[in-house]
């Protein structure tokens, strides 16, 4: 089974500049790098995209292969978006005519742009997942959300599901794995059958992952009183998320990135 | 004799052509004869998991092959899953793959993916309840109601309801107390004359499988440095403890004896043979 090959927010571990970074910073960036994406408009814009990201997944050392392997899963949407502005867009150089669709000049652009644009906010958010391990991720984020507690928004609530969550993916695939094998050795058969004999399959598998997802919870939940884990209030870290020179050097690098890039628009690049 | 089963120049790596790349078996040949009682032996991450996993078509080898009564287990799909009922596969901690509402169901759920429907099916399911020890009354409960050792039989039976040629059991003891360990065994050894199946008994424990099998397999680092009857096996007892697996405490007795400068059998490992050697020992010296 190729359960253990998805890829999608797997952390890849390593040691490089981008790794080192700061979480919060890694965040920050590509909230920054998405806004300029959506502000470039041009083949000099997009360009810079371009680099910004080759560049960076060239120091990140993550071998490109993987990036667009996990790609593979949005391939639909990306042709969809596609076809879709390929034949919709109105525009004055028709290129081609024939029944009820009109291929305009734009219209080619227009989807080539869309297709870059996509890819490429894919690749950047992946770059993110890749080079920073999901505990610190949730880390970062609570950190960066922790203004939202005046508004009695529950921060560390939200985080620690989610840290709970990104822990037991793996779990839960490893015994997904397991039950299914166990299974397919009495002789279950999940990958032939018209539409109702699969999902019928599938039985035999999801009671007993969900009986163990319970089971696990339970556990976890008196693991952590035996502990007094009581909430965040007052809690401590082990690992002090702390600002370095190159954290601000980036962030720097991003503002003028998306502002440039921004302004280029503006100017009509 | 020809082997029932059979892997030539077995290899498996796992997630190929990633950092987390793991050769987890190198080229293994090894064989299962009829009506044999094999122990596989081996600690945790020695690759005896994914061994077995191969002899029932559960994992393709990266090269290599698994042969089912001389015939490649994946020439096709249809043959690899009549493989999967000939040799069953009881997974370690059974009991989480429990699903159907009541024991008599579970159990019936492989027979049943074999096409066996009826009085068959019905005597089938008795016969493997019969085999583990489960009572008549326990059939229409839940199983999940059931104790943990109860669960375990459930999950063993659903396997043997198959009568597979060859019936492989991971670590079918742990985490059972010694009690229903003993009881457990015993069944299977039950099982193992009465069907005349081969049994794989595969075990981090030396005692577990000393006292059970005829043939000894030690897994370590995706090889098999060692294969024998316990007696030849127990005999490499330092190399052994090397690779953290040790030899019945019986058989350190002996080793420890014979460094003494007792001249009795190092190869010893039940408290049968224990007494025996002691006494040839001491009337050798009378």
């Amino acid at each position: 089974m190729a359960l253990k090959d998805i890829t999608l927010g797997q952390y890849f571990p390593g040691n490089s500049f981008i790794h080192r970074l700061d979480p919060r910073t890694k965040l920050l960036a590509v909230i920054l790098y998405i806004v300029a994406l959506f502000l470039a408009k041009s083949f000099v814009t997009y360009g810079i995209m371009l680099a910004v990201l080759v560049s960076s997944i060239a120091i990140s050392k993550v071998p490109p292969k993987s990036i667009l392997r996990g790609m593979k899963p949005i391939l639909f949407i990306v042709v969809f978006t596609a076809v879709l502005n390929l034949f919709y867009t109105p525009g004055e150089h028709v290129l081609a005519q024939f029944w009820i669709f009109t291929i305009t000049l734009e219209g080619v652009l227009q989807a080539f742009f869309m297709v870059i644009r996509i890819m490429m906010l894919i690749a950047g958010t992946f770059l993110l997942t890749y080079t920073t391990s999901p505990i610190l991720l949730t880390d970062g984020l609570e950190s960066l959300l922790n203004p939202l507690k005046a508004v009695k928004v529950p921060v560390h609530e939200l985080a620690m599901i989610m840290s709970i969550a990104l822990r037991f993916i793996p779990t839960l695939i490893e015994e997904t794995d397991k039950i299914m094998s166990a299974q397919r050795a009495r002789g279950a058969d999940f990958e032939s059958g018209n539409l109702m004999q699969r999902a019928k399959a599938l039985i035999p598998l999801l009671v007993p992952l969900f009986i163990s997802a319970f089971r696990r919870a339970d556990e976890l939940a008196i693991a952590m009183e035996c502990r007094c884990y009581h909430g965040g209030q007052g809690r401590t870290r082990l690992r002090q998320l702390k600002y370095r020179g190159a954290d601000y050097g980036v962030l720097i690098g991003f503002v003028v990135l998306t502002v440039g890039v921004g302004v280029l628009g503006r100017l009509g690049f | 004799m020809q082997p029932i089963l059979e892997t030539k120049a077995l290899t498996h790596i796992y997630s190929a052509g990633t950092p987390f790349q793991h050769r987890a078996l190198n080229e293994i040949d090894f064989a299962v004869y009829p009506n044999e009682y094999l122990g596989i032996i081996g600690h945790t991450g020695s690759g005896k998991s994914t061994l077995i996993q191969h002899l029932n078509g559960l994992l393709k080898p990266t090269s290599g092959q698994v042969l089912f009564e001389g015939e490649d287990v994946w020439t096709d799909p249809k043959r690899t899953r009549q493989v999967r009922f000939q040799v069953g596969l009881v997974f370690q901690y059974p009991e989480y793959q429990l699903f159907e509402e009541t024991v008599y169901k579970d159990i019936a759920f492989g027979p049943k993916n074999m096409g066996l429907e009826g009085e068959e099916l019905d005597r089938r399911v008795r016969e493997a309840a019969h085999f583990v020890g489960l009572r008549d009354e326990l059939l229409e409960k839940s199983p999940f109601e059931l104790s943990g050792g109860q669960k375990r039989r459930v999950a063993i039976a659903g396997v043997i309801a198959m009568r597979p040629k060859v019936l492989i059991l991971d670590e079918p003891t742990a985490g059972l107390d010694p009690e229903g360990a003993q009881s457990i065994l015993t069944n299977i050894r039950a099982y193992h004359k009465a069907r005349e199946a081969a049994i794989i008994l595969v075990s981090h424990s030396m005692e577990e499988v000393a006292q059970s099998v005829d043939r000894i397999v030690v897994v370590n680092d995706g090889l098999l440095p060692y294969q024998g009857a316990p007696r030849e096996v127990f005999q490499h007892g330092r190399e052994l403890e090397e690779m953290g697996l040790g030899v019945p405490q019986m058989t350190r007795v002996f080793h420890r004896l014979r460094e003494l400068g007792a001249d009795v059998d190092p190869s010893v490992y039940t408290l049968d043979q224990a007494k025996q050697a002691i006494l040839a020992a001491v009337k050798g010296a009378v």
